[in-house]
């Protein structure tokens, strides 16, 4: 019995999704995907989460006294270097 | 004498001019007519010297960016400023190494991440044995999708509920996304820095976007009912 990818089952074809998304390739048109809603619907939604976290702004800044930190490091830094 | 240096406040109108920090480290233009990329430049070059001043503009520039991602990947506000804090010491201690072979920004943000994966390591998380480490038990494993039909994510989500989502990823799934999905490291990269395969990358990837799914449609499904 031949097991043509369009007579995949949905586990069978989600085993594989890690690896076909993660080629980079066009999907889209997987035998599988065409006569499968279900898997469609997956893999758009998939598609959805890593389009809106390549969108996601960065967070907030740090509070301001951050700085204050920093500049006392490196300046306890400097201050050891510089010792003999 | 003591030497400080407040970014961005401290900065003269001219020099807000040459080099507006913006909130993502994005340069903005110049209404002075002056070229930002070379203002940009010339702060690093200076601060590669020693310039203390254009240090501190530096840390204004990226510190948004920088602690972003320290937050994102260690999903603690204490921790992320102490990460935050390393890297720009780091900085500080590396900067006249930086020899431009790749944007001053990718260099830093790569700085950033070791900063953190030393952190995380030091903390337990075993990233040499990621599918151990991050392999979710049976019970909170991410759903795939058999069986009855699913309520599907209508292709915008709110922002703070994928940020809150990520958030509450296992500390594994949540690094790996991070990376890939929200920093735009590609899988051999990732393999690289987590000395994990590529294969893992792409599979662990997987997993957090499907547990990202799960969670989302959850709190599609409870804002539904309210």
């Amino acid at each position: 019995m031949t097991n043509k990818p369009g007579d995949m089952s949905c586990e069978e074809f989600q085993a594989q999704l890690a690896d076909l998304i993660g080629s980079g390739e066009d999907i889209s048109q997987h035998p599988h995907l065409m006569q499968c809603p279900r898997c469609r619907a997956l893999l758009a939604d998939l598609q959805t989460i890593a389009e809106a976290a390549r969108q996601l702004l960065p967070a907030e800044p740090p509070e301001d006294d951050l700085w204050d930190r920093i500049e006392s490091a490196i300046q306890s830094e400097e201050g050891s270097d510089s010792k003999p | 004498m003591s030497r400080t240096t407040s970014p961005p406040r401290a900065q003269t109108p001219a020099a807000k001019t040459a080099v507006e920090p913006q909130p993502d480290g994005v340069q903005s233009g110049s209404a002075a007519g002056a070229s930002p990329a070379s203002s940009v430049d010339d702060v690093l070059a200076r601060a590669q010297t020693g310039d203390h001043h254009a240090f501190a503009q530096l840390y204004a520039l990226h510190k948004r960016r920088v602690y972003s991602l320290c937050l994102r990947m260690v999903n603690n506000v204490a921790e992320a400023e102490d990460l935050t804090q390393e890297a720009f010491l780091q900085l500080h201690r590396k900067i006249a190494t930086f020899r431009g072979d790749s944007a001053f920004s990718t260099w830093l943000h790569r700085m950033a991440v070791n900063v953190v994966l030393m952190h995380l390591r030091k903390k337990g998380l075993q990233l040499t044995s990621l599918d151990e480490a991050m392999e979710p038990t049976h019970d909170d494993g991410p759903g795939r999708s058999f069986g009855a039909p699913d309520l599907s994510l209508t292709g915008s989500i709110d922002r703070l509920a994928l940020e809150r989502a990520i958030g509450d990823l296992p500390a594994g799934y949540r690094l790996i996304f991070v990376l890939h999905d929200i920093e735009g490291y590609e899988h051999n990269e990732i393999a690289s820095m987590l000395d994990c395969s590529i294969g893992n990358s792409k599979s662990q990837l997987h997993k957090a976007r499907l547990k990202l799914r799960d969670a989302l449609r959850t709190a599609s499904r409870k804002d539904g009912r309210k």
